[in-house]
């Protein structure tokens, strides 16, 4: 009886221990990148250390994901080697010898049924939809139809990137929100009237995409910078970036070939050159 | 060979040692949910009690502004908790009625056949995944809400159009999906009533509906009870389908708001949240949590009431 139960109990140490070894892994030899900054590129950061993993098994990517504005902060205080910021660099911030190094961009699509009839809306227009003082579509040019507001959930990338962009955060009234693109696309294309935003490159014909202040969102719109809703996304160095540690410099090395392009684009995003 | 195992079973030392190893597993397995239910509580009220000092009660549980991104960020929940109260509260106003009738159906009135085919439709119910619903939701609830709204608040300049993910949707989609719950423990309650009762009603000259709403039912009262404050549990614990058609805004519960219950509150921001915005997600899993704690204290306590009585 005693001996069962001695099995027992070394049996579950035994396995405690196993759980806890798996934890455990202290790999010092490795050369350490760290990285801080924007929530918004936290998918393209992960995406990114998966993909320097396989091609530098030797070179460890750490993200932190605090906020852009402390990103920055960070790489002036050279407590991180890369600031990662999802706005464009201020020019206090560039004075201050950081470097704004380019290497995705971000596009927001804004979308609606098949069959509506308007094709275009001013920044204004978009603004108010959004705030709910224009509530008719042909309050814009188009049916007699109620607008319906589709949006993200609070903490979403697009979301904030969105309101951002349009200088409305948190003042918008979303009649309904989703916390994925998925369920925007499908109620988008379901509902007549409802406007909704996605990310460019999810994009498909059940939807139709309009045009902002008579710009159609294109890979040339888009880098040329006319069209209104995109933003950068920045990983800004101390100092540009031939003088980084030879670490850092593999990391945007590996950004520029062809598999770090690759990963660029299967996170949506659009490469700047 | 035979001879040898028969040998070794009727040993009585082995015997009684495979005795206690079996003893030993059975209370694991049992110390497994106990432990579970244990440290689920205590890991809710860590995780749940930090946000409602460093927030304050009155202004999480009172307040009615969610904005929880904001510059000055205001995380009150009020609306939330309310729409799941008036969601669940009438989703069980309409399931219930059906539900008992139903089940007085299956067990007192329907043939064999009958019996057969509509109970399997009813486990077939019950089976079927939260997500289902909620595309059905999508499909045919939210389309004809939409035609709906369009009527009723056509010259409604104050309306904001949610394209017929609203309250009553929820509502309609939370009470088909409790449906079977409350039919398979009223009928277990119903058939558990003893046969003499039944019997001694006809024989002193009422009739089958007589017998059946004065006699059978008053007399599975409790077991009725239970099926209620189950299928009120099932409710508020549900979050998959009621995402898809509640339209997730935080509005005051009215019937063509877009609503957030409280599992979906958490369910729609969990993902990018972070800082106290994640802990409020934690404290409304709390609330939650106490809700349904107390709405299995009824259950013991209808339950135990039960036993008093016979």
């Amino acid at each position: 009886m005693r001996k069962i139960k001695t099995i027992i109990l070394i049996v579950f140490v035994w396995i405690g221990f196993g759980l806890m070894g798996c934890q455990a892994h202290a790999d010092d030899q490795q050369a350490k990148v760290t990285l801080n900054g924007s929530t918004s590129m936290e998918k393209l950061m992960n995406a990114l250390r998966e993909g320097i993993q396989e091609e530098y098994p030797e070179l460890q990517m750490e993200p932190q994901f605090t906020g852009s504005s402390s990103g920055i902060e960070a790489v002036f205080n050279q407590t991180t080697d890369i600031g990662n910021s999802s706005r464009a660099l201020k020019e206090t911030e560039k004075e201050k010898g950081i470097v704004e190094n380019i290497i995705a961009i971000d596009a927001i699509a804004i979308i609606t049924d098949k069959n509506n009839l308007v094709s275009n809306l001013t920044q204004e227009q978009l603004i108010q939809i959004y705030q709910g003082k224009i509530r008719n579509w042909k309050e814009v040019g188009g049916q007699n139809m109620p607008i319906v507001v589709i949006g993200r959930e609070a903490g979403s990338g697009t979301r904030t990137a969105f309101e951002e962009l349009l200088h409305i955060e948190n003042q918008c009234q979303y009649a309904n929100e989703y916390n994925e693109t998925g369920p925007v696309m499908a109620k988008v294309g379901s509902i007549p009237g409802a406007i909704g935003y996605v990310s460019l490159d999810v994009i498909d014909k059940s939807v139709k995409m309009l045009t902002i202040d008579g710009v159609e969102p294109s890979i040339n719109s888009i880098r040329d910078g006319q069209y209104l809703l995109q933003r950068p996304f920045v990983m800004a160095t101390y100092g540009p970036i031939e003088k980084q540690r030879k670490e850092v410099q593999a990391v945007f090395r590996y950004i520029e070939s062809e598999n770090g392009q690759k990963i660029i684009k299967s996170v949506g995003l659009i490469s700047p050159q | 060979m035979d001879k040898s195992m028969v040998s070794i079973l009727s040993n009585r030392q082995t015997k009684s040692m495979v005795e206690k190893v079996a003893a030993i597993i059975l209370t694991a397995c049992a110390i497994v949910s106990v432990i579970a239910v244990i440290s689920i509580t205590v890991y809710m009220f860590i995780s749940g009690t930090p946000a409602l000092f460093q927030v304050g009660i009155t202004d999480i549980l009172f307040s009615s502004v969610w904005t929880p991104t904001a510059e000055v960020p205001s995380y009150g929940i009020l609306y939330v908790i309310l729409t799941s109260i008036i969601g669940v509260f009438f989703a069980i106003c309409i399931a219930v009625p059906i539900g008992i009738l139903t089940a007085i159906n299956l067990a007192e009135i329907a043939k064999p056949k009958i019996r057969g085919v509509v109970k399997s439709a009813i486990e077939l119910l019950a089976g079927i995944p939260s997500v289902v619903y909620g595309l059905l939701g999508i499909l045919i609830i939210n389309p004809f809400m939409y035609q709906l709204e369009l009527i009723i608040f056509k010259d409604s300049s104050t309306h904001q159009f949610t394209g017929g993910s609203n309250l009553i949707s929820a509502i309609l989609v939370l009470a088909i999906m409790i449906l079977p719950t409350l039919i398979n423990i009223t009928e277990t309650a119903l058939q558990t009533v003893p046969d003499h009762y039944r019997k001694s009603s006809l024989a002193l000259g009422a009739s089958q509906m007589q017998t059946i709403f004065k006699v059978v039912l008053p007399a599975a009262k409790n077991g009725i009870m239970s099926a209620i404050v189950l299928g009120v549990g099932r409710a508020i614990g549900e979050a998959m389908a009621i995402l898809l058609v509640a339209g997730n805004s935080v509005n005051l519960p009215l019937p063509f708001s877009s609503v957030r219950f409280l599992t979906t509150a958490i369910v729609s921001e969990m993902s990018y949240a972070s800082g106290t915005h994640r802990d409020v997600l934690f404290t409304i899993g709390l609330v939650l949590f106490v809700f349904i704690i107390c709405m299995n204290l009824i259950l013991t306590f209808i339950l135990k009431g039960g036993k008093d009585d016979g």
